[in-house]
């Protein structure tokens, strides 16, 4: 008898919980999807617009369907109407960008791993002093380093080019980098810089035979972190670079807001995603790699 | 000729000294273990032997040739370090020929040390896999094969075993004795643990503080401990000391434990220094095992201790008595029945005691 009081009851406590469990989750799909529709949205406008005729954009309503697949204003985004003076568009300025990304990402992810390394394996008096301030880089805002920069570069005489843009990049790019590349070779066994020293390999052979092959995860968090924030860097292009030599962000700016007459939306909208596509890019194909980089503690021989 | 020779050798870290004044010798073909708590500056030594570290004074010969600002891959040495330290991204081969690599070593010569030394080790089966695929102990024999294809004049090890499970450690304990045996390559050997110690030195030397408290054969480590430290350290559970006084009656030499009424003779002991014994402040010694449940020598002291506390741990039982309110710890074969609370009648082996100077804390 009482057996079956039990049970009985067990039983419908065991129901009570299934009903609140399968509410809980439906109410969490419901919170998921309507954050990520909120984040979806603003994309959606975006692709929609830019496949839109302007006619279409007048008429429709922001979120409607474009009548076809018109990719005309992607076509002028690109590569201009064809007209003399005053037509701007991205090619020129896509590949400054991509000329100015490519060595910054290259050399502040290097200079970084090798601090990096000198910080953690080559102890000397002082370092994480070097390191504290290597660190307050991080926290500098850069608008409190424009003007001396400015002079700088023109010092140095490479103001308004692609290669003083390098050069800022990479100098602000360091302090990250370092951060990044200094707590990955924390978490490495010191043993193995000493097993190399007794094995005969110097300074240099340590880093490259041993070290780097094992800081995959790290270097793709690297490059993709520098590649996002140099990629998508509007002060420091649109300050020390104008005209021919700006990088596409610049570029983008320009078009979008110095146009003299109808505002063309499409345009806008195609521009727009064109100058994002580079980020998307790096970070699907290395996106994998990026979570593991993130979350990859200590390397197990 | 001394293989390794360390002459007044002392290192800070700032303003921390880890190492005061350390001489020590090894002659060719020696198993030399330090054995030390933690902190007490023994891997510091081996990483100076090595080279890894610099040194504030003194000297490090090998072979009678001073390498104190030698570097480390020219000293001669290999080294097989406690976490393996096997080079991740390289496989186990890449792994064994990169010191010889490194030494600009012909193709041929490493061929024929790579086999040698992987069949030696049993590891060729194993050549072309990454560290992360292998076991605890194939990780644990690359590593020794990786010191062994150098052909050193000197193996240090650095508490090779510690990263181990028990029974594995056991296991890899006597594969390195093997090792000893066959090769016969001096060996420096880093260890807190002193079973390792005991069972591969030939050689022990125990530190502390920064200073070699004693170095000498593991036979003569745990039956004369030349001091209470090393006493203390060697044994388990470690040596009883209890608190007394010497009394000199007509030549005749007796110790009397703190507030006992029985005097217990040491007439057969070997002192140092024969001289003031008289009631004289010192801590007699007995390691558990030597205090038996049946007379087994002539000159075996009789005494009755109360049985206070029993441990068993299969084998044996430790058990706790009461020595006039000192506690004395013995070991029995766990097939001998003791009440508790009451008078046993136990035997000291005398031939097996240490007499300390309660002051200096030194053999007598």
């Amino acid at each position: 008898m009482q057996d079956n009081l039990k049970s009985s009851s067990y039983q419908r406590l065991e129901q009570k919980s299934k009903y609140t469990n399968m509410f809980l989750r439906w109410f969490l799909y419901f919170v998921l999807i309507l954050f990520a529709s909120y984040f979806i949205f603003p994309l959606y406008v975006m692709v929609v617009t830019s496949l839109k005729t302007m006619e279409e954009i007048r008429q429709g309503t922001l979120l409607s369907w474009p009548g076809g697949l018109n990719f005309d204003s992607w076509a002028v985004a690109w590569g201009g109407r064809g007209y003399g003076a005053g037509d701007t568009f991205l090619r020129p300025y896509f590949w400054n960008s991509i000329k100015m990304v490519v060595p910054a990402v290259f050399f502040s992810t290097f200079i970084g791993a090798m601090t990096g390394y000198v910080l953690t394996k080559w102890r000397f008096k002082g370092d994480s002093w070097v390191f504290l301030f290597l660190l307050f880089g991080c926290f500098i805002p850069f608008q409190a380093i424009l003007l001396p920069m400015a002079r700088t570069l023109g010092a140095l005489g490479i103001s308004n080019s692609i290669v003083g843009l390098v050069l800022v990049h990479t100098v602000y790019g360091i302090p990250f980098t370092t951060l990044f590349f200094r707590n990955y070779y924390v978490s490495v066994p010191t043993e193995l810089v000493k097993a190399a020293r007794i094995d005969g390999a110097g300074f240099f052979k340590i880093f490259f035979k041993i070290l780097l092959p094992i800081s995959a995860p790290i270097i793709v968090v690297t490059v993709i972190w520098q590649f996002t924030q140099i990629w998508n860097d509007f002060l420091f292009g649109s300050t020390f670079s104008f005209g021919e030599a700006a990088p596409i962000q610049v570029a983008l700016n320009n078009m979008v807001l110095s146009s003299t007459s109808v505002k063309e939306y499409n345009v806008d909208m195609a521009s727009a995603i064109i100058a994002g596509v580079p980020t998307l890019i790096v970070y699907v194909l290395a996106g994998k790699y990026f979570i593991r980089g993130l979350t990859s503690g200590a390397v197990k021989g | 000729m001394k293989t390794l020779k360390i002459e007044d050798l002392s290192k800070n870290f700032g303003s921390t000294e880890v190492l005061r004044k350390i001489n020590l010798e090894i002659d060719e073909g020696n198993f030399l273990v330090l054995l030390g708590p933690s902190g007490c500056g023994k891997s510091t030594l081996l990483n100076i032997i090595a080279g890894l570290e610099t040194i504030n004074e003194g000297n490090v010969f090998i072979d009678d040739y001073n390498v104190s600002k030698v570097e480390p891959k020219d000293r001669n040495i290999a080294m097989v370090f406690q976490s393996y330290a096997l080079y991740p991204s390289m496989n186990v081969r890449e792994n064994m020929i990169f010191g010889l690599k490194q030494a600009k070593t012909s193709k041929e010569k490493i061929e024929q040390q790579l086999e040698k030394v992987s069949k030696f080790l049993q590891v060729d089966q194993l050549l072309e896999r990454k560290p992360s695929q292998l076991s605890g102990g194939q990780r644990q024999r690359v590593a020794i094969g990786r010191a062994l294809v150098r052909e050193p004049r000197i193996f240090l090890f650095d508490e090779p075993l510690s990263n181990l499970d028990a029974k594995l450690r056991v296991e890899m304990r006597r594969e390195i004795k093997k090792l000893h045996q066959q090769l016969k390559t001096t060996v420096v050997y880093v260890t807190h643990d002193q079973t390792e110690a005991m069972s591969l030195g030939t050689r022990i030397a125990i530190m502390n503080h920064g200073v070699i408290q004693q170095n000498d054969t593991p036979e003569i480590i745990y039956n004369k401990p030349s001091n209470t430290f090393v006493a203390d350290f060697i044994g388990s559970p470690s040596m009883n000391l209890i608190k007394g006084s010497l009394k000199e009656n007509s030549g005749e030499i007796s110790f009397t434990a703190n507030g006992s009424n029985f005097e217990i003779p040491v007439k057969g002991y070997d002192f140092i220094d024969k001289s003031s014994l008289n009631n004289k402040e010192v801590f007699f010694g007995i390691r558990p095992e030597h205090i038996y449940f049946k007379k087994s020598n002539e000159t075996d002291f009789e005494v009755n201790l109360r049985a206070d506390l029993s441990e068993y741990i299969g084998h044996e039982q430790i058990m706790t008595f009461d020595y006039a309110n000192q506690e004395i710890l013995a070991k029995f074969p766990s097939t001998i029945k003791i009440e508790l609370a009451k008078e046993t009648k136990l035997y000291f082996d005398l031939t097996q005691a240490s007499l300390f100077d309660a002051q200096t804390e030194e053999r007598i």
